[in-house]
């Protein structure tokens, strides 16, 4: 087993705790993983991506390789689109709808769904509107897990556990809606 | 033991605990700056009082670390690989003068510039210094070199540098801890005089450290991490050092490698093992992440002899990181890229955040700037520099920590004038301190604009030493009071600063600025705190 997953955003929209997330969740079932990060200047409202690798067997490159991502999590729709160099020909992408908008040039946000409409294996979600259901605007990105959670060789309740292992600290109420925005993620794409 | 899942840098500081470190020292800077945050962060470090301060600059760290060293402790000082350019003279010297407690040098270089102004090879320092450059792998490896780094520095009392790239200190994987070892105890060096570098104690001593660097190679330690596998295909030899392995690695999985690699992890080199894989293999090819620092010592300077091949050839790119995919080509594999970026895609270059007291700073500082000609903003390193770009425009210079204050104040004896600087509050007191007082001494018509944001803001706001310190400072440099003045970058406060900055520009002498106002981000994290406490009673 091995899943190599890109996930991508803009600095400060939370792609870390999503890697956390998976991260806790295979560490608990004793798989290998290698997760890299993006520190420093990018994180000022710029492009981050993070590396998240996880195998039943030893992983030697902290990269992943152009064309070896099984899977594309973006919690931003445009910043999907740029590691597309990465995704295998079979790969999955998954990702918000909502534009994050801090550019002068950002492109109409419908050129840019119409480029997922040209890849067969893509989904999009309102992940910002279920969040915001769930209870609060800020699970986005737990929306966009749960959403591309079928595609990671991971137990469901597994992850959910990690969520509350993640966010335990801050208290029962940030737990369930966290698990909250997970679940509505995970039910749209079932 | 307890596995961990830990970056490369966390690893480190995790070993540093583990191993006995008494004190950690260092100034923030990408992609080090999470080594002294997990210290600080650390309940170990807390109940033993580990020294966890951030220090004023690389050179105060290095120099402080030393010092802990020569009262026998083991001490690590950490930094990017630009900021062992202003600790150089500390490092360099550390060698002659030799240790006492362990003295272990991290530096963290970023090839490809992710966020730094070159791309300079720490490794390169090691060699001119004589300190041994241990360097790793993996998470794990970068774990383990710290206490095999300690045990080489008290073993032959010097320093040793472990070097590490953004790749490994910002990638996280799971690192299996040691059992503890405790700290030294407070011991003077054997020889008094070890520390005194005269000239005749230094002659002794550089003697001394030559010889220890040529017996390095030879060490125990040092040779378990140079290590030459056998291959059947002999049509090609390959030399992977540090975290390129990896990359080899990944395009052969299931350890279906059938080329001799020869792996290194320590520097020096025992040249045996360059021999032993060239009498086995016409070709070459040598992985390095950095410069072609080894490639060219191999290729030498004579022809005629093996086929070398690497960055200096072309098989591998000459500059920026390297990759699986990158290694693959030098190998003559397939790599394919998945589907090309579509056009609609823009470029997402970082920003202020919004609401960004710095931002505020530059739309007073071009209206107060109109009515003379373009080009006399000189800008330092840190979140203001992204006032390079659109649409703010605003600086002319960023080189290194500090040439804000000093540039200005060259192109102010040249004739520009008014000459301004804008440098943040924790560049100014890491090293635009010094340059202001070149520029009181003498009376230079500059001025200087501290946007002072009360933390170190670009690597994820660290505690700055100029919070609540700058006026004082200024004003013990020198500089006049009534030419000391501070504003609040609102937009609210826009006509007052224009007028300020009008004032001072007409002023030809040493006029300083003070912009001041909390990063928002460090803000909303002290209300959040300040919340949850509140919450908890």
């Amino acid at each position: 087993m091995k899943n190599d997953i890109i996930l991508a955003g803009v600095g400060g929209q939370g792609i870390l705790s999503i890697a956390a997330v998976v991260g806790l969740a295979a560490v608990d079932k004793g798989l290998y993983l290698k997760q890299s990060e993006v520190h420093g200047m990018s994180q000022r409202g710029g492009d981050v991506q993070s590396h998240l690798r996880i195998s039943d067997s030893q992983i030697s490159s902290d990269l992943i390789p152009y064309g070896g991502a099984d899977l594309i999590i973006s919690v931003e729709p445009m910043e999907a689109l740029r590691y597309l160099p990465w995704l295998k020909k079979d790969g999955w992408i998954v990702s918000n709808s909502t534009p994050f908008v801090n550019i002068p040039d950002y492109p109409d946000i419908n050129s840019i769904l119409d480029e997922f409409r040209k890849i067969e294996k893509s989904i999009v979600v309102d992940a910002d509107n279920m969040a915001k259901e769930a209870g609060s605007v800020r699970s986005g990105n737990m929306v966009v897990l749960g959403a591309a959670s079928k595609y990671i060789d991971i137990p469901f309740d597994s992850l959910c556990d990690a969520v509350r292992k993640l966010f335990g600290r801050k208290g029962e109420e940030i737990v369930s809606v966290n698990i909250k925005a997970l679940e509505a993620g995970r039910s749209c794409c079932l | 033991m307890q596995k961990l899942l830990l970056l490369g840098d966390e690893a480190i500081a995790q070993a540093g605990i583990d191993a006995g470190m008494s004190g950690m020292y260092a100034y923030p800077g990408t992609p080090s700056t999470e080594i002294m945050e997990y210290v600080q962060s650390s309940k170990d470090a807390t109940e033993r009082d580990i020294h966890r301060e951030w220090s004023a600059n690389e050179k105060t760290s290095m120099e402080a670390a030393l010092g802990m060293s020569y009262a026998g402790k083991r001490a690590m000082v950490a930094m990017k690989h630009v900021g062992l350019n202003v600790a150089a003279d500390g490092f360099v010297n550390s060698a002659i003068t030799g240790v006492n407690g362990g003295l272990i040098v991290v530096a963290a270089d970023d090839p490809s510039m992710h966020s730094s102004q070159n791309e300079q090879d720490s490794r390169f320092y090691g060699k001119f210094s004589f300190i041994p450059v241990l360097e790793p792998t993996s998470q794990q490896e970068a774990y383990d070199m710290v206490f095999a780094g300690f045990e080489i520095s008290e073993r032959y009392k010097i320093p040793v540098m472990i070097r590490i790239t953004t790749r490994l200190a910002h990638s996280r994987s799971a690192v299996q801890r040691r059992a503890q070892i405790g700290e030294n105890s407070v011991s003077l060096p054997e020889d008094p005089r070890q520390f005194v570098l005269l000239p005749a104690i230094a002659r002794r001593r550089y003697h001394n450290l030559l010889g220890v660097y040529e017996s390095l190679p030879a060490d125990e330690i040092m040779k378990g991490y140079n290590r030459l596998i056998p291959g059947k295909d002999k049509k090609l030899g390959i030399i992977a050092f540090g975290l390129t392995y990896n990359y080899l690695l990944e395009n052969f999985p299931g350890d279906s490698i059938t080329y001799p690699v020869l792996k290194i992890g320590s520097y020096p080199v025992d040249s045996a093992l360059f021999d032993k894989i060239s009498e086995q293999c016409e070709t070459l090819l040598v992985l390095e992440e950095g410069y072609p620092i080894m490639e060219e010592l191999l290729k030498g300077v004579l022809s005629g002899g093996r086929t070398i091949k690497g960055r200096l050839d072309g098989t591998l790119p000459r500059e920026g990181e390297l990759n699986p995919n990158l290694v693959a080509e030098a190998l003559g594999m397939p790599s394919e890229r998945g589907a090309e970026v579509p056009p609609v895609v823009r470029m997402r270059p970082p920003s202020f955040c919004r609401g960004c007291g710095h931002s505020d700073v530059y739309i007073a500082l071009e209206e107060a700037l109109k009515e003379y000609t373009p080009g006399r903003v000189f800008s330092d390193i840190g979140c203001y520099t992204l006032g390079a770009l659109p649409p703010y425009n605003a600086i002319n210079s960023c080189v290194d920590m500090g040439a804000s204050v000093t540039m200005a104040v060259g192109a102010a004896d040249a004739g520009l004038i008014p000459s301004v600087c804008v440098v943040g509050d924790s560049t100014f007191t890491h090293s635009g301190m010094t340059g202001l007082l070149d520029a009181v001494v003498k009376d230079s018509p500059v001025t200087i604009i501290i946007s002072d944001n009360s933390t170190t803001g670009m690597t994820g706001g660290q505690k700055s030493h100029a919070t609540g310190r700058l006026e004082a400072i200024c004003e013990g440099l020198g500089v006049e009071k009534e030419h000391i003045r501070t504003v609040v970058p609102l937009k609210k406060n826009h006509e007052e600063m224009v007028k300020v900055m009008k004032e001072e520009f007409e002023y030809k002498g040493v006029s300083v600025i003070i912009a001041i106002r909390e990063c928002i981000q460090t803000a909303a994290r002290r209300k959040k705190d300040e919340m949850a406490r509140k919450k908890g009673k």
